[in-house]
């Protein structure tokens, strides 16, 4: 009996070897290694190739820093307002009661399968001094809005451009949670907000997180909004690691600003992470 | 009632949100001006252009076979890395966890650069199968994230209980696991498709001058003005893929509807 | 079962991929240019006249080009780079030098642009000019209160929020260098940092920082005065006939772009055969036509029908005009400083 449980474990271990090696192989020549060409490009200097940190320190340079906080600022805006139009959303969702979740998952991924340049661009169409809502506004007799340009454009930008990321994380967990929970809530004297706050709410950390880091991080590196909506009026950290690479040809100063950056996002994920001990890791969707 | 009015209602302004510049895009694939912002009447010919534009249908084509073939591969690898995590322990588990992490948290141009880098180190040469690989690499982890937390949700002893009956891993996978997870599967899989079809960066530093997909044809273009052309395929893709998810979502209805009355 | 079937599938779409098109004789040309920079029958005729594949392929901006050709990994044939990066291509040893007995035609380049070229390729030895234009200033004759001459309107208080400035650091910093009287491709790092201060006091009038929006923003009416490439001026005019351009007084850029062949060419003969049709008087009167960037062949314009076009000052500006431009050099680490002059100006916070 000891005997045959021995040869099956041994038989685990190596079908638990060979289901895990394509991936562990796969990670090594596809993250690892070009990872670590970035920390050596990030860690030597540019001429020498000798070590430096001088490449790190570059994020503390009073342009960078300045650009850094923006940054930060308008993508932290970004992703809350994202989470308060997302989270009363999926609730709404939930309450249809559709029977297809992927339909609703489609119908909100769908927007995205339309190049990303194009939709920014068109919402220069919309927003600008003579664009479609300043026309309607126009037509009742309203005044002027000036958005176009401005930082609310730019984060109108990307709550437009990264919504759908908020979106179907949390609506997968909520359209998980099973009524019989809320119902034995309400059973035992629990109001609505009890319920949402004490039930609901806990039970979507997980989406929640999902949503927080995957609308966060495209929000902090992305340019491109800032470029179109913002009118160039404001530089961001993703456009001076862009600039690093392209204009500046300083492959080491990019690597070096966007493993501070990497760094950075790695300790606001395991902040957050603290708050949702149950999922081990990132679980996306 | 008025709260199912005020639900609904929310809904219906989301939506509007998030569709309105498409609804622009499609404004603009009638107008007779090749500009944004100028009005110059109605006109079907970008339409007509399009049909005889290479340069645009080929891109087409590339982009919807790179973005699901490597949406495919990454849903494949990602699923059995997925399996392969989820049965890890703690320590190795946490590490293969934070590798995973990597290329999400890397800004593009660094994931573009840094396979270049390696493609270049280990003198593989660049083409449609460079670009496969980088973008399967750069999405699989999107397809990791999502098959993981429902593997947490399906328990063990329902497969351990198909191995004990006689069932071939292989075959207790496929009728036991799949199934459960499938739902993960597939949003993993239209994640990784959505992203790969609208990536520009990744695509352009691992490309070589035969590979063009929509995205590198319309960045190239915005410095001279896009072709009106690219809305009416724009407008195109959008109606079909529309049509088609009201369609199947009708028949499914319908077909819950058929399995309810029989079953009555 | 289900999966070995989609990987077969794979491997059929991936071949099919490979192997599809007509043979030709003579090989291929790789041909990499800026989209939208070309009349596309030309490359079909190309093919037909000389039975070689064309491969097409083009980028946004030289330096979304740059790093592909210097690390060499896609062999590209023939490139259309602008000056300043020919110039630094020309610097790092990254081009191979034409060989003129195989481009005949470069006798309708006017020799004053090749002259001009000089500038940034010595004796011609590397780039045949292709395109060429100037930067300046287009404003909307409705909205200001007299004809714009000088950079000053982009600079003035009275046009607050009317302006779009290039969102461009070379061409940005460049404008505010010229204002100053001094030159475009300056080294001084104090006349950089009075361009500095120049733009951060013009910040508070300028609407917005573009680079392909200008047009748009200009046919649409955004904005009183937007700084935009000559090439641009022709078509944005006949949109919208409120619109004027203007070379200022203090002078500007010139630019060019053209030709080269990088070293790591595989058919050098034929990128030299794709020159020489590109010089042809007819396929650049058709390639000026269709995409309006003034053409250096002389010949060409000779050919122009249209008379407004053939003596536009916008796409043909007089030698006085051209006697006050520059055009841009390669200025190797002093680039890293115009670089961080112009983001010290857009992180500012006034």
């Amino acid at each position: 009996m000891s005997k045959r449980e021995g040869s099956l474990a041994k038989q685990n271990r190596v079908r638990q070897l060979l289901l895990s090696s394509p991936y562990v192989l796969w990670s090594i020549g596809f993250i690892i290694l070009p990872l670590l060409m970035i920390v050596y490009y990030g860690l030597t200097s540019r001429d020498g190739g000798g070590f430096t940190m001088d490449n790190l320190k570059l994020i503390w340079e009073p342009t960078h820093r300045t650009t850094l906080f923006l940054s930060i600022k308008l993508s932290v805006i970004s992703t809350i307002i994202c989470l308060l139009i997302a989270y009363p959303l999926a609730l709404a969702l939930r309450a249809l009661r559709l029977k297809s979740n992927g339909f609703v998952i489609l119908l909100f991924m769908l927007p995205m399968w339309m190049n990303f340049l194009l939709r920014t661009i068109a919402w220069q169409n919309i927003l600008e001094k003579n664009g479609v809502i300043n026309m309607l506004l126009g037509a009742v007799g309203l005044p002027k809005l000036n958005i176009i340009n401005t930082p609310t454009a730019i984060v109108l930008g990307m709550v437009y451009d990264f919504l759908p990321f908020m979106i179907i994380p949390i609506y997968n967990v909520l359209s998980k949670i099973s009524d019989d929970v809320i119902q034995a809530a309400s059973d035992l004297g629990a109001n609505y907000f009890q319920i949402l706050i004490r039930v609901i709410l806990p039970l979507s950390k997980p989406g929640i997180v999902s949503g927080l880091t995957m609308v966060f991080v495209p929000s902090l590196t992305t340019f491109v909004i800032s470029d179109i909506l913002g009118g160039g009026n404001i530089l961001l950290i993703g456009k001076v690691i862009e600039q690093k690479f392209k204009m500046a040809n300083d492959w080491n100063a990019g690597c070096g600003l966007s493993l501070v950056l990497m760094v950075f996002i790695f300790i606001c994920m395991a902040i957050v992470q603290k708050y949702d001990k149950d999922s081990e890791g990132t679980g996306v969707w | 009632m008025v709260k199912r009015l005020i639900q609904k209602g929310y809904i219906g302004l989301v939506i509007v949100f998030l569709y309105a510049p498409i609804l622009v895009l499609m404004v603009l694939s009638f107008n007779a001006s090749k500009y944004r912002s100028k009005w110059g009447g109605f006109t079907l010919k970008w339409y007509r252009e399009l049909l005889e534009n290479e340069k645009i249908l080929n891109a087409l084509w590339t982009t919807l076979l790179l973005a699901f073939f490597s949406a495919l591969l990454a849903t494949m690898l990602g699923t059995l890395a997925a399996i392969a995590m989820n049965r890890m322990k703690k320590l190795p588990k946490a590490i293969m966890m934070s590798i995973t992490n990597i290329p999400i948290l890397n800004s593009e141009i660094v994931i573009g650069i840094s396979l270049m880098l390696l493609y270049f180190a280990i003198s593989f040469s660049l083409g449609f199968a460079s670009v496969l690989l980088a973008l399967t690499a750069a999405h699989m982890p999107y397809v990791i994230l999502n098959v993981l937390p429902k593997l947490r949700q399906t328990s063990r002893s329902t497969y351990e209980a198909a191995l004990d009956l006689g069932a071939s891993p292989v075959s207790a996978f496929f009728k036991i696991v799949l199934p459960d997870i499938f739902p993960g599967v597939m949003s993993g899989f239209m994640l990784a498709f959505t992203l790969a079809l609208d990536d520009f960066v990744i695509t352009h530093f691992t490309k070589n001058a035969k590979v063009n997909t929509l995205s590198t044809v319309i960045y190239s273009e915005t410095r001279r003005g896009i072709e009106p052309e690219i809305y009416a395929l724009s407008t195109v893709m959008f109606t079909v893929v529309l049509v088609l998810l009201i369609v199947v979502n009708r028949m499914k209805a319908g077909a819950a509807k058929k399995a309810a009355l029989q079953q009555k | 079962m289900k999966k070995g079937l989609l990987a077969g599938a794979l491997f059929c779409a991936v071949m099919m991929f490979a192997g599809c098109g007509k043979e030709y004789a003579n090989g291929e040309v790789v041909v990499y240019n800026w989209g939208e920079y070309i009349n596309e029958d030309v490359i079909e005729m190309f093919e037909e006249e000389y039975d070689i594949k064309v491969v097409y392929d083009t980028f946004t901006e030289n330096e979304d080009m740059y790093p592909l050709i210097s690390i060499g990994e896609v062999n590209y044939d023939v490139v259309c780079p602008s000056d300043y990066m020919i110039n630094r291509m020309i610097q790092e040893d990254l081009l191979a030098e034409l060989n003129y007995d195989n481009i005949p035609n470069i006798k309708n380049i006017d020799p004053a642009y090749l002259k001009s070229a000089e500038e940034f390729d010595p004796g011609n030895k590397y780039s045949v000019p292709y395109c060429w234009g100037t930067v300046g200033i287009l404003y909307n004759k409705t909205m200001v209160e007299e004809p714009v001459t000088s950079w000053s309107a982009i600079f003035d208080e009275k046009y607050a929020k009317e302006i779009l400035m290039i969102d461009s650091v070379r061409d940005g910093m460049g404008i505010a260098l010229k204002y100053l009287g001094y030159s475009m491709n300056t080294l001084e790092e104090a006349q950089l940092e009075e361009a500095k201060q120049l733009l951060i006091a013009q910040r508070p009038f300028v609407q917005g920082y573009f680079v392909d929006e200008v047009r748009n923003k200009m046919i649409g009416g955004e904005a009183a005065l937007g700084v935009i490439y000559s090439g641009e001026a022709i078509y944005t005019q006949r949109e919208n006939e409120d619109l004027v351009y203007v070379v200022p007084d203090e002078g500007s850029n010139v630019w060019i772009d053209g030709w080269v062949i990088p070293k790591n060419a595989d058919n050098k003969e034929n990128a030299e055969k794709w020159i020489n049709f590109m010089c042809r008087e007819d396929i650049a009167l058709m390639n000026f036509e269709e995409i309006t960037y003034s053409t250096p062949n002389s010949a060409a314009r000779e050919l122009i029908e249209d008379a407004d076009i053939k003596n536009s000052t916008v796409a043909f500006p007089d030698e006085a005009t051209l006697e006050r431009c520059e055009t841009f050099k390669y200025l190797g680490e002093t680039e890293e400083v115009y670089l961080k002059k112009w983001n010290e100006m857009k992180a500012t916070q006034n």
